[in-house]
């Protein structure tokens, strides 16, 4: 038994801050958001094209090459994080709201509540991700980055949805929820008070492996070339540098491999910490 | 004069935790036990007697380790054994043919997706002698009259999956599973704990039964002083790690010596005769990990003195007897415990 | 300047009929058929007296009193609260069923949220049905609810977490949630059979202060007899055997002189705290050990493969009824005891 007051927060930081793959997870994802956030107000937003100077290889004023467009690609790659962040912070707390509010009452309601959502969540679930957002991104061209979070967000919640009322149904039969039941203290506040806070830790989780998936997604989307090529962004640096062939020209590769490596370390060190924190969490949920 | 089949000497058993340091969960535990002989090891949870028990037969988890003493088994023919020094096959040896264990919760203790028959087949192959393989009509015709002496239909059960059978059935098929290879020892951690009573009952009568025909020594663990008093010839109390008090079942439910004891021994309600008053032990037992100074039981002893706090009794002899240590008790007022109850409704 | 404590709520008076249960069926129905774990079960709870529910585990006690706190709904037979029943209750008499009426689980770390602190739990609630003004209410409120309990001092358990108090301490708070809304009945199942022997004698002499201070009335479910008949020593015992009470009467008479052979059984098999008179007792020996499945249950009087009085042709053809004994106090159901008693009298 722990001393101290035991929240589930102060167990997610010991999860994360004791394990060393935690840790080095943690530092990942902070450096990469302070690179992102804190890179803004450092760096020149003005970066113009500059038609002597494309491809230039690294050098002391452009630290990791110039591009196609001879626009420096230091200055690309601070700016281009900030928008698949955002958009995955938004698709996640999208599907994590739909999901814990539709999944927590059909579990603790069941009835025709619960029969109703597990239909939407089979209907969704049959919709084939990737080819919907295809379809939508290439009917709306000028659709906006943040409307495509929202529609990830709409599109994913299924599963999460179906694992949370799997949760609920086994938590509604625990005794604390029958003596709250016997005090007569109303659905709402048994459900989202007496309930849900023993999920937090498990919420967390799936909030985190959302934001990486919608990630993924929408720098998939970035990729194909479905979304408009507006505002400075990861994916569609790696898309540009590949529709420009950087991949043959030794000096080009930076444009081409920064984006990259900042997507695939910044997830990398979400998985590290889903990891440390589900292990954290996980002897705690059995033990209770 | 009779040698002790089991002695125990200043055994003390210690847990790591994390990066704390150790927790010593039994301290400096002696005692002998003697053929035939049937001690019950009493105290609430935490008091460290089950890991005492595990201790004995050297099962202690992974993370527990006897820090100090020593256990000394001894044969018929006067040889003895130190089972601290044994080694691995040596070990293995004497915990089913010496001595063996009957552990807590009859539900964990079978593995659910093999059948009773094969329970025993495994038990009885993998000690089997040297001279010649035992047959499987050999296993089957021991498998029954193991199962017999303990008055379960051996047809029916060895063909059963655990979870076919009531927890007072698998109880007794894992004291038959004990008994297996003719233990002259065995251990016991709570052995009618979650049973219903009329099951407990059957079970104690088992016991009885069986300790007169095969004459088997039996160390039991339990919070159940109703099983001590049906059960043991002799009582030893544990508090916080130390066995605090022993003596004959008489001694110690007739004239309890030290306080701990008799505070146990007063919050348990007979169902026979008159209605006494019930007390319980003021606060809470120790952590095992911050124990108090001097006397462990201070804080929470109505006889305590300014030199409880400083200095730890030592378990002393009160009443010498024949055989083994007598009525002892560690409180440096035993003289001067009194033990009267009083009788709030006569029957 | 000090608030004005609350004050003191108006108690039911000693004796007053509150809980009434009359022909209480519950019948479960599953795949191998259907379960009738209670077959008629008639029961009153009074203020200020407790009555005992004893029987082994599968007999019904605990269907019987999950119905009668209204947490399941009986498949016949009515729970009449105050004399309403309340199948019938509109919202208004349902909250104050509800608020009256309380169940104490038998696992405190099961009943307890683990998120939540000791202030939160009890105080729920007051707070949910505006039975307190503000946060500074609430808490006082809820330190006398602490204090009722014996957590003492109050202020130092408020803000605890569950996995910050022991067993005991648990039950204690879980048992202060149920006296929050001033309830006049609690109903606990086995909510001592969790806890050390001195814990368990200190929460029962709380409750028994309860009991004889706010004069709550008790449905006290248990398998233990000691605890049985001391904490119901002036209320009734009433003994389960697969679903129905075959024994039922004055807790002195039940256990000093029980009539039916299976409380006669129950109590024989007690293991005594005492060893001379653990020696000494003779437990009735049945027929039989296995508890009959409640879906082929036996004809006529169900105990009567286990019965040492059986009688052919008597027994096993029409279930004995539940009636008054020699015109006492006492309700049994035995057709040879029965007809001895009256062939006694007329001799």
């Amino acid at each position: 038994m722990s001393k101290g007051t035991g929240g589930t927060l102060s167990v997610m930081w010991q999860g994360i801050t004791r394990s060393p793959s935690g840790f080095t997870g943690m530092c990942l994802v902070a450096a990469i958001l302070i690179f992102v956030f804190g890179g803004r107000f450092l760096v020149d937003h003005h970066n113009p094209t500059d038609a002597d100077a494309i491809w230039k290889p690294m050098s002391g004023a452009h630290w990791l090459g110039t591009n196609f467009e001879g626009k420096d690609t230091f200055t690309k790659l601070v700016l281009g994080g900030a928008e698949p962040i955002w958009v995955g912070a938004l698709a996640a707390v999208v599907t994590v709201i739909i999901a814990v509010v539709l999944g927590a009452l059909a579990g603790y309601l069941r009835g025709r509540f619960d029969d109703l959502v597990l239909q939407l969540t089979d209907i969704t679930m049959t919709m084939p991700f990737i080819t919907v957002l295809i379809i939508i991104a290439s009917y709306f061209r000028e659709i906006s980055p943040w409307m495509v979070g929202l529609i990830i967000g709409l599109l994913t919640w299924p599963f999460l949805t179906r694992s949370i009322r799997a949760q609920v149904l086994s938590l509604k039969e625990r005794e604390f929820i029958e003596a709250a039941q016997l005090q007569n203290l109303g659905t709402m506040r048994i459900v989202f008070v007496d309930i849900l806070p023993n999920m937090a830790g498990y919420i967390f989780i799936n909030f985190i492996i959302a934001v990486t998936n919608a990630i993924y997604a929408i720098v998939g989307l970035y990729l194909l070339g479905l979304l408009p090529s507006t505002a400075e962004n990861w994916g569609l640096m790696i898309q540009q540098a590949w529709q420009n062939s950087a991949y043959l020209l030794p000096r080009a590769l930076p444009f081409l491999l920064a984006p990259l490596a900042m997507i695939a370390l910044f997830q990398v060190g979400l998985v590290l910490m889903t990891r440390s924190l589900e292990q954290a969490l996980n002897p705690r949920l059995r033990d209770r | 004069m009779t040698e002790p089949i089991l002695s125990v000497r200043d055994l003390s058993i210690m847990y790591t935790t994390g990066r704390k340091t150790g927790v010593t969960a039994a301290a400096d535990v002696s005692f002998d036990l003697y053929p035939g002989q049937s001690m019950a090891l009493v105290g609430e949870s935490g008091c460290g007697k089950t890991t005492l028990g595990l201790g004995l037969l050297r099962l202690l988890p992974r993370l527990g380790k006897v820090s100090s003493g020593e256990i000394v088994y001894r044969f018929k023919d006067g040889m003895s054994l130190d089972i601290l020094r044994l080694g691995k096959e040596d070990l293995r040896k004497f915990r089913w043919h010496e001595a063996a264990m009957v552990f807590q919760g009859a539900m964990n203790s079978f593995n659910p997706v093999l059948r009773i028959g094969e329970h025993f087949t495994d038990t009885l192959r993998s000690h089997e002698g040297g001279e010649r393989r035992l047959t499987r009509a050999d296993i089957a015709e021991r498998a029954a009259e193991l199962l017999r002496m303990v008055r379960l239909e051996p047809a029916r059960v060895l063909r059963s999956f655990p979870h076919e059978l009531s927890g007072g059935m698998k109880q007794r098929i894992l004291i038959a599973l004990a008994l297996a290879l003719e233990p002259q020892v065995l251990v016991l951690d709570e052995p009618t704990t979650a049973l219903d009573i009329l099951t407990q009952r059957s079970i104690v009568e088992q016991l009885h039964e069986l300790r007169e025909r095969l004459g088997f020594a039996m160390v039991f663990i339990t919070h159940d002083l109703g099983l001590a008093a049906e059960l043991a010839d002799r009582v030893a109390t544990m508090y916080a790690g130390r066995i605090i008090e022993t003596g004959t079942a008489e001694d110690v439910f007739y004239e309890p010596r030290h306080p701990y004891t008799v505070g146990l021994i007063k919050a348990v309600p007979p169902v026979v005769g008159d209605l006494p008053e019930l007390s319980s032990i003021p606060g809470s037992p120790p952590s095992l990990a911050d124990l108090p100074s001097g006397c462990s039981f201070h804080p929470r002893c109505g006889y305590v003195r300014d030199e409880c706090t400083g200095t730890r009794p030592e378990l002393t002899v009160l009443t010498e007897r024949a055989l083994d240590e007598g009525h002892a008790a560690a409180c440096l007022r035993a003289g001067e415990i009194e033990y009267t109850r009083k009788v709030v409704a006569s029957a | 300047m000090p608030e004005p404590r609350i004050p003191a709520p108006r108690r039911p008076e000693a004796g007053t009929t509150l809980l009434e249960l009359t022909g209480v069926e519950q019948t479960f129905h599953t795949k191998r058929g259907d379960v009738p774990a209670v077959a008629g079960v008639d029961l009153t709870v009074r203020a200020g007296k407790v009555l005992c529910l004893v029987g082994e585990s599968g007999c019904g006690k605990t269907t019987t009193a999950r119905a009668a706190a209204g947490l399941t709904r009986p498949t016949a037979g009515t729970v009449r609260f105050r004399g309403s029943d309340v199948s019938t209750l509109d919202a208004k008499g349902r909250q104050e069923f509800r608020e009256a009426v309380q169940y104490i689980h038998q696992d405190p770390y099961a009943s307890l949220n683990p998120v939540r602190t000791v202030y939160s739990t009890v105080t729920a609630g007051l707070r949910r049905h505006g039975h307190v003004r503000d946060r500074a209410e609430a808490r006082r409120k809820a330190a006398e609810l602490l204090e009722r309990v014996d957590l003492t001092p109050a202020e130092s358990y408020l803000d605890k977490y569950p996995h910050q108090l022991s067993g005991g301490q648990r039950q204690r708070v879980a048992i202060a949630r149920a006296l929050a809304m001033d309830s006049e009945v609690l109903i606990a199942d086995e909510s001592t059979s969790m806890l050390d022997v001195s814990i368990r004698v200190s929460l029962l002499n709380t409750l028994g202060r309860l009991r004889d201070q706010l004069n709550v009335g008790f449905l006290f479910i248990t398998h233990d007899l000691a605890v049985a008949k001391y904490f119901a020593w002036d209320g009734d015992i009433a003994v389960m055997y697969l679903g129905r009470i075959v024994e039922q009467g004055p807790t002195p008479q039940i256990i000093n002189d029980p009539q039916h052979p299976y409380t006669k059984a129950l109590i024989s098999a007690v293991c005594e705290p005492d060893p001379r008179l653990a020696r000494a007792k003779k437990a009735v020996r049945l027929r039989g050990s296995e508890i009959p499945s409640l879906t082929e249950l036996p004809n006529g009087c169900t105990f009567h493969p286990r019965c040492p009085l059986f009688e052919a042709d008597t027994c096993d053809s029409a279930a004995p009824p539940l009636s008054l004994l020699d015109g006492g106090t006492r309700l049994l159901a035995c057709h040879v005891v029965a007809r001895d008693h009256e062939q006694a009298g007329v001799g």
